[in-house]
């Protein structure tokens, strides 16, 4: 069975809490707030002020560039307010706030849930689709999608993979679209085909959901969905990673930044993707609910909602039942997720689940010393030495850092968790990343300049 | 015995070949360096610091020898006079800068700005700033790990354990800007240094509403507008609901302080102005009372 060829650990993946909770709708909330911001690239324009009335789908924020996102009313009511409120990170971000009156959709986005599989679209019409439903990475990273459908004309897509792993412990979010959405996900697929010119595409699912694989396997030879293939891989961390999950499937390696997947022939959705692509395309939906586990080993219950975008997340914790004293509330899962400070914070786009952890089980150990035993280096699946990156990071030597490839982290942790000396590797390594980041981009402009 | 001569001889006689060799070589490869760098370095405090914005003692002072106009060039550890003297020195005219000091710009000390979460990374301000605000609801407020406290090279920081917040000492200040760099949220601000160590400035830097600062901290600034009003040298400006005193037109006269609602605003080695009973408006409060009375009967 295949996997990525290094690096990687084996957390407990802990999705026995959630996993067979089957979606159910979430009820509407009676205000939301949708940051202006909830993907990679330039913050959108908000293009509502207050006292609009608005439906819902009605496009509140113009999206800025080409590297960004529209973004769109979920409920529909009255616009009270246009300004800074915290995120998750209590950070302040530009929000529309909604008070909702009724549920009213747009008229031109089709609700019927009838499955309409043909398209007869070109590749140039389902990318306006997409870009216009505001349609960014489901996974967690956000990346708007339709930047990565424009497929450069001096390079070719040679295979669609589709993201099915899900290797975050907890989250079951996409597990649930692939059990009860699965026609959603291969007809998203086969648009997606469509839209970069490929006949093959790979659906990538760890060997721990054997039933999603039977699921999605067994549809597929039941409605001919051609060309699709549903590949079982070793259970991994982090093989939902971009560039492990091509590893995996195809045996290439991605270069390392700024090289794009597609230099190697390959573009990558989210499951999650794919089923809000197939209702932008076929629907007219615009991206404005998704999926979202809410679990934990000592909630009262877990749940997988079908939620609105702009829910502040209270609501959900309050539905789960919080327990008594200290909790360390992420969005997303232990691995990649982060912690929720403010609880007034919206329900956003890359937000796959809300997972509860107790403060025990969230407690870091003492940092000690390192004893240079190298299980970082065996662990980082992009084959850093992490131990090393750590220090020149703490030290500020940041030219160094770069030598050693510090922009190449993916971020995934695994460094972190399998030390035994509980050092935080990655905390450092994240500031060294961003300092090389911004001294290669400020190179370039200056390069550019000249 | 034989042996022993021979071998005192052979290393004698090489040895005296070489040092002539490397007579020549030194002769002839020597780099003319202008020996007035040499002394002009020893006259520098010799702290390596990088307050000027070279790498180091050397580098300043070989800037300074070799550039014809040297006003751009300052080192704020050595100050005015010992500028002065070197520009003397070598015959040209100092920049004129008065003395500096770094002024931390936040009083959400632990009593103030409570705690509403807690915190168990690595014990870094820059690593907080990359997760999320911090341990307190201001998003602008001091962290307390200490990266400036690092920084310093002088010894002037220090952290409070009581109020959670770093302190300067005006005295070990050099106002070499190290701080000013690694702060990651931007709260210290080389200001300028009064007699006395005498300071007044603005202790907050959040840009948010009065109404959000009031939830977060109790000494914040809320952006009243209080102080821009009766400060009489037009020294308060505010900008995103932040008061800000300019030290240039600043005359140290206080009475900023004694209006600001909060307490934002921090002087140092000074006493506030004795607060006057506000005559007019306990005159006005009991005529009105009068008056009240005067209709019941």
């Amino acid at each position: 069975m295949r996997t990525f060829p290094i690096g990687g650990i084996h957390p407990s993946d802990n999705k026995e809490w959630s996993k067979d909770k089957a979606i159910e709708t979430l009820e509407l909330p009676s205000e939301v707030y949708i940051p202006m911001i909830q993907h990679i690239g330039a913050p959108s324009t908000p293009i509502v002020k207050k006292g609009d009335k608005v439906l819902t789908g009605q496009l509140i924020g113009q999206s800025v560039g080409f590297v960004s996102a529209n973004i769109h009313a979920s409920v529909s009511g009255t616009v009270t307010s246009v300004d800074a409120y915290p995120n998750g990170q209590g950070q302040r971000r530009i929000m529309v706030v909604i008070k909702r009156e009724g549920d009213e959709w747009v008229e031109s986005i089709d609700r019927s849930t009838e499955l309409k599989r043909e398209c007869t679209l070109t590749s140039e019409q389902i990318i306006a689709k997409v870009k216009d439903a505001g349609i960014v990475g489901l996974g967690g990273a956000q990346f708007p999608t339709h930047v990565k459908l424009s497929v450069p004309n001096d390079q070719k897509a040679e295979v669609l993979i589709i993201n099915g792993v899900e290797c975050e412990p907890y989250l079951t979010s996409d597990y649930r679209n692939m059990i009860e959405r699965a026609e959603l996900i291969l007809t998203g697929v086969e648009i997606l085909m469509r839209a970069i010119n490929v006949n093959r595409a790979v659906i990538g699912v760890e060997n721990n959901k054997p039933d999603a694989i039977a699921h999605l396997r067994d549809i597929i030879a039941k409605n001919n969905y051609r060309g699709i293939e549903v590949m079982p891989l070793k259970v991994r961390y982090p093989q939902g990673g971009e560039k492990q999950l091509i590893a995996a499937v195809t045996g290439r390696q991605v270069p390392p930044p700024p090289a794009l997947p597609i230099s190697v022939g390959a573009v990558v959705c989210n499951i999650s993707t794919a089923i809000a692509v197939y209702e932008a395309v076929q629907k007219n939906k615009p991206l404005i609910e998704r999926v979202v586990t809410i679990t934990g080993k000592e909630l009262k219950s877990t749940h997988n909602y079908l939620a609105r975008f702009g829910t502040p997340v209270h609501e959900l914790f309050e539905l789960a039942g919080i327990p008594e004293g200290d909790v360390k509330l992420l969005n997303g899962g232990p691995m990649m997720g982060r912690a929720i400070v403010d609880v007034s914070a919206p329900l956003i786009k890359g937000c796959s689940g809300l997972t509860v952890l107790s403060g025990k089980e969230a407690a870091r150990g003492k940092e000690l010393q390192c004893i240079k035993c190298a299980k970082c280096v065996e662990a980082c699946p992009m084959g850093l030495e992490p131990y090393l990156l750590s220090k020149l990071a703490k030290l500020q030597k940041w030219d160094m850092a770069e030598a050693h490839n510090t922009a190449d982290c993916i971020e995934c942790g695994c460094c972190s968790y399998t030390c035994p000396s509980y050092l935080p590797l990655l905390d450092y390594i994240r500031i060294g990343k961003q300092t090389v980041m911004t001294n290669i981009r400020a190179r370039a402009a200056a390069a550019n300049k000249k | 015995m034989n042996e022993l001569l021979l071998t005192v001889l052979t290393l004698s006689v090489l040895g005296a070949l070489l040092a002539v060799i490397l007579y020549f070589v030194a002769q002839k490869f020597r780099v003319d360096e202008d020996p007035r760098i040499d002394d002009v370095e020893k006259m520098l405090p010799g702290a390596n610091c990088g307050g000027c914005g070279f790498a180091g003692c050397r580098a300043m002072s070989e800037a300074l020898v070799k550039r014809d106009n040297i006003s751009a060039l300052f080192c704020p550890v050595a100050g005015g006079d010992t500028m002065k003297s070197i520009a003397n020195f070598l015959g040209k005219t100092a920049a004129e800068k008065s003395p500096m000091v770094a002024t931390m710009r936040c009083g959400g000390s632990c009593q103030k700005r409570p705690k509403v979460n807690h915190y168990d990374g690595a014990l870094s301000c820059a690593v907080v700033n990359t997760f999320y605000v911090g341990e307190s609801a201001c998003a602008f407020g001091c962290i307390g790990y200490g990266d400036c406290v690092q920084a310093c090279k002088f010894g002037a920081l220090s952290l409070n354990p009581e109020t959670g917040l770093v302190e300067v000492d005006p005295d070990k200040c050099t106002a070499c800007g190290a701080c000013v760099k690694a702060c990651p949220k931007g709260l210290f601000e080389l200001r300028k240094k009064w007699p006395k160590n005498r300071a007044i400035y603005v202790a907050c830097r959040s840009k948010n509403r009065g109404a959000v600062v009031m939830k977060a901290c109790k000494a914040g600034c809320i952006g009243c507008g209080k102080c821009e009003k009766v400060c009489q040298f037009g020294a308060i400006t505010i900008d995103n609901f932040l008061a800000y005193i300019d030290p240039e037109k600043c005359k140290l006269c206080r009475k900023c302080v004694n209006e600001c609602p909060t307490g934002a605003i921090h002087i140092v080695n000074m006493e506030p102005l004795a607060k006057e009973p506000k005559e007019s408006a306990s005159k006005g409060a009991a005529n009105q009372k009068s008056a009240e009375t005067a209709k019941n009967e």
